[in-house]
């Protein structure tokens, strides 16, 4: 099927899903029609040229992914449906990993000219992780003091709220960002290996937000991650995911191990981080047969905090009832 | 985002100005907010691990043994892996120091009526759910401002102080294990003891190592069940007793203290089987404190510990042959003081964290001449 067939189809079979419970509450107030479980996975080789990443080609991406996502011809209307110009929206990147395995500016770039096409100024738009110097360490420049500008600064400066949060097995203190700054937020997490939790995607990138990570990898995050998710904050506010797949690693993570990274060239985009985690789960998975590796449940790493988070009706995890489009 | 209303760790305890203020019975938490990320953080390499492939490290600190890859930390947050390297983050950085009576960590056999230097550093290696001090134990060292202090400079200050001991509590200082060794040398060579005040969850290559610098241990026994540990605490009891075995081994002058939780591990049959334990593994020398629980952190669902749970649980050990049991955050309850377990006359009678008066001479009874265990002088 190719995009053109895959758009027309799309829009005619209609959306068709009752699961809502994902479904962020704002979103709801919103006119965008409900994405429910559908997860779309667009790749393009093209993607990968000889300088990096060809930025119209990630735009093309975006755009049909979105569309896919949201059953449109018009994608660039999602935007404007999924925020509105007070918003001040939030693109949680990940970047841990330093100048490899981050989200990668390129696709950041393209997600802050789109919000910015539909309205909302660049004063209003916060790249943020856990620390200044992992999002230095990844190629983004700090800027704090300008509030006139694109914002970019970690928690370590922006502070954690004291209000200590609670939900099941979690207890920690959140960054003002997501608490207090931010009114929406653009999850950008990577596909990636986890040494501990067995797969880092869309529900574990939150773990940059809580002043306390290192308390929550014991028995495979689970269900840590899943309570972490779980709290209306995050879901309330989390309004799109876009997984960075361009380059993807099924072993040795979160550290960029390059020997166990491969070009995957695509995006992986939902509203349901459980859906988008199962998904990413199954990819990596299906790598790590390819290469010959065992399967992360042999390995002590299975990521039952994403089956957990399913059961707990905040996504779905059955990848059979997951509407998992591809497009490439 | 706005910084005017925070206060920070200088201002703070400059507010507190030597008066024996209560750090943590204030409320006055410190600051998380909003202080500068620490530079040249990888300065200090840890001593207790072993190097693994792919740049992965192996923790040999506690019984958790975190794997950690490289730019991750372990499960306390002050120890990272930088390219292969594990280092301590902590070391020389203490977050708070003060001077405290012996009698609040809680110490009522080693020099009463004496201060102690006390010092911490962020984090820990377990997570109590009712923990009393989470601000700065369950934090990492760039979310609070910390001061920067060598072993040497530690010691100089307790002496300064007329402390003649130094205090590693507050948090946990397992965690912070080579910067108290190093302070522990250092306040040696001034004269000066050092005592830890911890959760006992430790390997035993690095407590042994400790105990050749130390003159005293005050363990935190949360509760006689691994289930307990397991759900409340987020760790072992197991190398908890097996720490307790050791110090005892070692020669090292040790005292429990049982935080006492209404309805999690204040049983009649928990108790009894701790003071059977403690009878059988360590003797009836060794002191414990059945303290009571105050609504904290993730457990604020529950009342204060009754006193006559404390008193039941004080009543049990005694019976079962414990000759030291107190009772703690009662100030004025009877079960502060020591009693001879002979004449059963008043030895030292507290006050809270003060002593009225101290009847021990030549560290025996005055009454009835029985040697009172313990480090009186």
């Amino acid at each position: 099927m190719n995009r053109r067939d895959f758009l027309h189809r799309s829009i005619l079979i209609g959306a068709g899903f009752s699961f809502l419970p994902a479904l962020p509450l704002n979103l709801r107030k919103l006119t965008a029609a409900p994405t429910g479980s559908r997860i779309i996975e667009i790749t393009d080789p093209a993607v990968r040229d000889k300088s990096g990443f060809n930025h119209d080609i990630i735009e093309n991406m975006l755009d049909e992914g979105l569309a896919a996502l949201y059953q449109t011809d018009e994608p660039e209307k999602i935007w404007n449906q999924l925020f509105s110009e007070k918003d001040v929206v939030g693109i949680k990147v990940n970047c841990l990993s330093g100048s490899h395995g981050s989200s990668h500016m390129e696709l950041v770039e393209v997600i802050i000219e789109k919000l910015k096409k539909s309205g909302i100024p660049s004063s209003n738009i916060i790249i943020w992780d856990r620390l200044n110097k992992d999002l230095e360490s990844a190629g983004y420049r700090i800027n704090w003091k300008n509030r006139n500008k694109l914002q970019c600064f970690g928690n370590d400066i922006a502070e954690y709220d004291n209000r200590l949060y609670l939900n099941g097995s979690v207890g920690s203190l959140i960054s003002r960002t997501l608490t207090q700054t931010c009114s929406a937020i653009i999850n950008v997490p990577v596909l990636k290996d986890h040494g501990i939790v067995g797969i880092t995607l869309s529900m574990k990138n939150f773990f940059g937000a809580i002043h306390n990570p290192n308390k929550y990898h014991g028995k495979n995050g689970n269900p840590y991650i899943a309570d972490l998710y779980q709290m209306n904050l995050i879901r309330q506010k989390t309004r799109l995911t876009i997984c960075d797949a361009l380059d993807a690693q099924y072993e040795g993570g979160p550290p960029f191990k390059p020997q166990w990274t491969w070009p995957f060239n695509g995006l992986l985009i939902g509203v349901d981080g459980v859906a988008l985690d199962r998904v990413g789960w199954h990819i990596i998975e299906s790598k790590r047969k390819e290469m010959g590796f065992p399967d992360l449940a042999t390995v002590g790493r299975k990521p039952e905090y994403i089956l957990t988070a399913g059961s707990m009706g905040i996504g779905q995890s059955d990848l059979n009832k997951i509407d998992w489009q591809k497009i490439n | 985002m706005n910084q005017k209303n925070k206060i920070g760790r200088r201002k703070f305890l400059g507010q507190l100005g030597g008066t024996g203020c209560l750090l943590l019975s204030s409320g006055l938490a410190p600051s998380l907010m909003g202080f500068p990320a620490e530079k040249n953080t990888h300065q200090f390499e840890a001593h207790w691990y072993e190097k693994q492939a792919y740049k992965k490290v192996l923790c040999k600190l506690c019984p958790r043994e975190c794997k950690i890859d490289d730019r991750e930390r372990g499960y306390c947050g002050v120890r990272e892996n930088w390219d292969g390297i594990y280092y301590t983050l902590v070391y020389a950085k203490p977050c708070t120091y003060h001077v405290d009576p012996i009698e609040k960590k809680p110490l009522f056999h080693f020099l009463p009526g004496t201060v102690a230097f006390s010092l911490a550093t962020v984090g820990c290696n377990v997570d109590c759910k009712f923990c009393q001090n989470w601000q700065i134990s369950q934090i990492r060292p760039e979310q609070v401002e910390n001061f920067d202090l060598s072993p040497e400079q530690i010691a100089g200050m307790a002496a300064q102080a007329g402390a003649p001991s130094i205090a590693y509590t507050y948090s946990e200082p397992v965690i912070f294990a080579e910067y108290m060794y190093d302070t522990a040398v250092a306040g040696n060579n001034k004269h000066l003891k050092s005592v830890m005040i911890s959760n006992g969850y430790i390997q035993e290559k690095p407590m042994r190592e400790l105990a050749t610098v130390l003159s005293a241990v005050k363990i935190d026994l949360k509760a006689f069940s691994e289930k307990y540990y397991q759900d409340i605490v987020d760790g072992e009891l197991k190398p908890v007793l097996d720490t307790l075995v050791l110090l005892k081994k070692l020669g090292i002058w040790t005292e429990i203290v049982y935080l006492v939780v209404p309805t999690f591990n204040d049983s009649e049959n928990e108790i009894t089987q701790l003071s059977r334990w403690m009878k059988n593994n360590l003797g009836t020398d060794v002191p414990i404190h059945f303290t009571r629980f105050y609504p904290q952190y993730k457990m604020q669902n529950l009342p204060p510990t009754p006193t006559k749970t404390l008193e039941d649980a004080r009543q049990i050990a005694l019976s079962e042959g414990i000759k030291f049991v107190y009772i703690g955050n009662v100030p004025g309850h009877e079960g502060e003081n020591t009693y001879c377990p002979s004449c059963k006359k008043v030895l030292i009678e507290r006050q809270g964290f003060y002593i009225n008066s101290n009847n021990i001479k030549n560290e025996k009874c005055p009454f009835c001449g029985v040697v009172i265990p313990g480090i009186w002088t």
